[in-house]
């Protein structure tokens, strides 16, 4: 590929500059359709019953939470207006905000929250029953206050860093009656978000529209946003060119299309904005398989990977090297003492294989191995056919496995055959969110994205617990550095490679990527030049 | 009277067939690793086993595989085609909505391919081995032999990025309230390039089965005896001809139909068209048996009914297949 040209970078480099400096001038303008790329469909748009980007993307706008990401990553309050906690970390209060009134009238209360609290986030949110699964009552001494009580310690930095994402309320009197999974509501959702659920049509798209009585004076600016169904990425590219899409987020294009329109003036490609959603690229090992039980082959197998030379030729600028589980845009929790890695050395990798007893057999082939590498994301093909050819170099024979998202989550998670299986750790915050529980043993069978891999270490579980409920926040970081090193020293699963999603703008989008969800949170101050 | 007795015996043909595609399919998709709960937890980015179970119950997934193909045929039998775990409606409903524009798509590029493989068919047989021709058989080759996604991408690239003339994808612009008549335009405007795509492939059929048809025909008895009571060429063409040449493209278009409405899927696709062939994959993907098997008996029904419809209109073409033998 040939990169842009002397004249191109300076228009690229000029174009670059102007509308930031424009949009400090702007006043916003009120009006106009907000289009977006809406990937995939999902069957719910209720976030505090799914947490998922895909929910997020639509319910965000709708819904709101108790507090949302500024654009340092440090919570804010949206429903909540201010918080406070006991020094045991058993009791969490939230203030909340006066005035608020649901999309149907009613107004928004404490009784909203303690419902929400326990019917959704500790029954039925994914990540909100772990989370809360400590929390045995929300009292509600007066209509604006909510009191969380809790049977062991919760750190308020991981209720407070949880809540943006697993916080979102549910009005209590939609709700109250009937099954929660059937409510008309999850496809129709009533929120106090700025923006009002208008229609959504299977397969075409989703439309919310201004909601004229938000608690926040003069906003949104927006007249209507449209999510468009698009679920081929080629096609969702044009569309964007063509205008019919303003903002592709998540990484939903191709990466040479993310690209392509990156040299495009009309838009903008960027991680800007999604500093909270970083994910790793996994390789997981099957304890199972008594040659991956050996640490030295796993280490060599480390060893014998480029990871580099693999970011540079087949993600671009988008990705860089992981340093462990917890990814560097993890501010609070990142370790700041380096941890021990696994450099590319084809020698180290060779001589550990035959430490272990793997000598070369028949054509150079130690062993064979099976890949199963998750449906999700260009990157993790590439990056399967990668891992294949590099192990061919040091005498590991790799077949590939590619199974459809039901399919790899049932042989992996479930019935556990494979050998090698890669994919995504999302990160969520906190590790005690989404991250120790790779590594946490103990998790019942069948569940996704969790210790499925036969391993178990108790100083390892012991230093995962300790931390989960570790109120003082420096012992906590400190908790998590151990947990690093100590995960990063027995190589259950690798994380070489980190990254954070990308969104593609139509420069026309100001107030765009301003906070560190910015494409999960609610867009109030979000409006089109015209 | 007699076609009815004829549909009515057909009816009873056709019952066992559909009773095993819808048990073929059950089966098949049992073979799929994972069910709909995997698929679900795979959307939300995690969730822990005690939420799988209840999710399990929920969607009627705790029963054994022939407990749960028991259930659906009963249902069946009362023509209820249950509920659809990805669309949270029943599956009737998610259908019929998506039927509409189904049925547009496949009306409209079949009869385009219909219209033009017969025109394109006769100007070929009439000038054959000359360069009219050459030309449209190669045509028709470089049609059947192209991808349709990277038709349907390049129709894209030049109608829409460039040119600016159609929309990239979509049923209809929603980012306008449109009624009326503009709204019948609107929908139109957004069918064109769809239609194409999917409409030049089987028009390359068409017109490969069409020259061949019309040269065989305009080699036979009939048509010296025509000529040589002194017809014009043009009333040979369309009187004697053309009514003896349409028989194989009429047994084409009731084939073809019943694979427009799956076969359909990557047209669906790159123009965002919400169609049944969509529908359906994504159904697949995501194990949801109920749509997919309520998609399979629609189609299936729908093959039934078109082919049915084929058979009488041999009997018009051609007085000496009666509908009834």
């Amino acid at each position: 590929m040939t990169g842009p040209t002397r004249r191109e970078m300076l228009l690229l480099g000029a174009s670059a500059m102007i509308p930031t400096a424009v949009a400090a001038q702007e006043t916003p303008r009120r009006g106009g359709v907000l289009t977006v790329h809406f990937a995939t469909e999902q069957r719910i748009l209720n976030p505090s019953l799914q947490a998922s980007t895909g929910v997020y993307i639509v319910g965000g706008k709708i819904q709101e939470a108790l507090l949302d990401l500024d654009a340092e990553g440090k919570p804010v309050g949206v429903l909540a207006e201010s918080w406070e906690s006991a020094p045991d970390g058993k009791t969490h209060t939230f203030h909340l905000r006066r005035g608020v009134t649901w999309h149907d009238g009613k107004p928004f209360t404490s009784a909203d929250v303690a419902f929400t609290a326990m019917e959704m986030w500790k029954k039925i949110l994914n990540y909100g029953t772990t989370l809360q699964q400590f929390l045995t009552e929300v009292q509600t001494p007066d209509p604006h206050t909510a009191v969380f009580k809790y049977e062991k310690p919760m750190p308020q930095g991981l209720l407070l860093r949880a809540m943006p994402d697993l916080g979102y309320v549910s009005p209590k009197h939609v709700y109250e009656n009937g099954d929660i999974r059937q409510n008309p509501a999850n496809t129709a959702p009533v929120g106090t978000g700025p923006f009002k659920f208008v229609t959504y049509e299977r397969g075409q798209h989703v439309i919310a529209e201004r909601n004229p009585n938000y608690w926040r004076n003069n906003m949104p600016y927006l007249d209507r946003i449209v999510w468009r169904v698009v679920g081929d990425r080629a096609a969702a590219a044009a569309q964007m060119e063509a205008g019919q899409i303003l903002f592709s987020p998540y990484s939903s294009l191709t990466i040479a299309d993310m690209q392509r329109l990156g040299r495009d003036p009309r838009f903008e490609v960027t991680t800007r904005g999604n500093e909270g959603n970083a994910r790793t690229n996994t390789l997981e090992f099957n304890f199972r398989n008594a040659a991956l039980a050996d640490i030295r082959v796993r280490k060599a197998i480390a060893h014998a990977i480029n990871v580099p030379f693999f970011i540079e030729n087949f993600l671009g600028p988008f990705a860089k090297p992981g340093t462990g589980p917890i990814p560097s845009v993890s501010t609070d929790y990142y370790p700041t003492e380096p941890m021990p890695q696994y450099g590319y050395d084809v020698a180290a990798a060779n001589r550990l294989l035959d430490e272990a007893g793997h000598r070369r057999g028949a054509g150079g082939v130690r062993f064979n191995l099976r890949l199963n590498p998750a449906p999700w994301g260009e990157d993790i093909a590439l990056w399967s056919t990668f891992v294949q050819q590099s192990l061919q170099q040091v005498g590991i024979r790799v077949e590939i496995v590619r199974l459809d998202a039901a399919g790899f989550l049932r042989t992996v998670y479930n019935d556990w055959n494979f050998d090698l299986a890669t994919g995504w750790h999302q990160y969520r915050s906190d590790p005690a969110v989404s991250t120790t529980v790779w590594y946490r043993s103990g998790s019942p069978r069948g569940a996704p994205w969790t210790n499925q891999w036969g391993w178990k270490d108790d100083r390892i579980d012991a230093i995962i617990d300790a931390a989960a409920t570790e109120v003082d926040p420096v012992k906590r970081k400190a908790l998590y550095a151990d947990f690093v090193r100590s995960v990063q020293t027995e190589l259950p699963l690798w994380m070489p490679i980190e990254q954070i999603f990308n969104s593609v703008f139509n420069k026309r989008i100001r107030n765009a990527g301003n906070n560190a969800r910015w494409a999960s949170s609610s867009w109030h101050d979000t409006w089109l030049a015209s | 009277m007699r076609i009815l007795n004829l549909a009515l015996r057909r009816l009873a043909a056709s019952l066992p067939t559909l009773l095993l595609i819808i048990a073929g399919m059950f089966l098949l998709l049992q073979l799929a690793p994972g069910d709909t709960v995997d698929a679900l937890m795979a959307q939300m980015g995690g969730g822990d086993a005690a939420l799988a179970a209840e999710l399990r119950r929920f969607y009627g997934l705790d029963v054994g595989v022939p407990a749960q193909l028991g259930r659906y045929l009963m249902r069946l039998v009362t023509l209820d085609l249950g509920f659809s775990a990805i669309y949270g409606k029943p599956v009737a409903t998610v259908i019929l909505e998506r039927l509409p524009p189904t049925i547009l798509l496949m009306a409209a590029a079949l009869s385009f391919a219909f219209f033009f493989g017969l025109v394109l068919g006769v100007v070929a047989a009439r000038r054959v081995n000359r360069w009219p021709d050459t030309l449209i058989s190669t045509l028709g080759l470089v049609f059947y032999a192209t991808p349709s996604f990277w038709f349907g991408l390049m129709a894209i690239v030049v109608f829409s990025v460039y040119l600016q003339w159609l929309p990239a994808g979509g049923f209809s612009d929603i980012t306008q309230d449109l009624t009326g008549i503009a709204a019948v335009f609107d929908i139109a405007k957004h069918l064109v390039l769809p239609t194409l795509t999917l409409g030049l492939i089987f028009l390359a059929i068409y017109l490969r089965i069409m020259r061949a048809s019309m040269l065989e025909v305009l080699s036979l008895d009939f048509v010296r005896t025509a000529r040589a009571k002194g017809l014009s060429e043009t009333r040979v063409v369309a009187r004697h001809v053309l009514r003896n040449a349409m028989l194989p493209m009429v047994t084409l278009i009731g084939l073809q139909a019943g694979t427009m409405l799956g076969g359909s899927v990557v047209v669906e696709s790159v123009f965002a068209l919400p169609g049944l062939g969509r529908l359906a994959y994504e159904s697949v993907v995501q194990r949801d048996l109920n749509t997919l098997l309520g998609i399979v008996f629609v189609s299936a029904v729908l093959v039934i009914v078109i082919n049915f419809l084929v058979d009488i209109l041999y009997a018009r073409l051609d007085p000496r297949i009666s509908a009834g033998s």
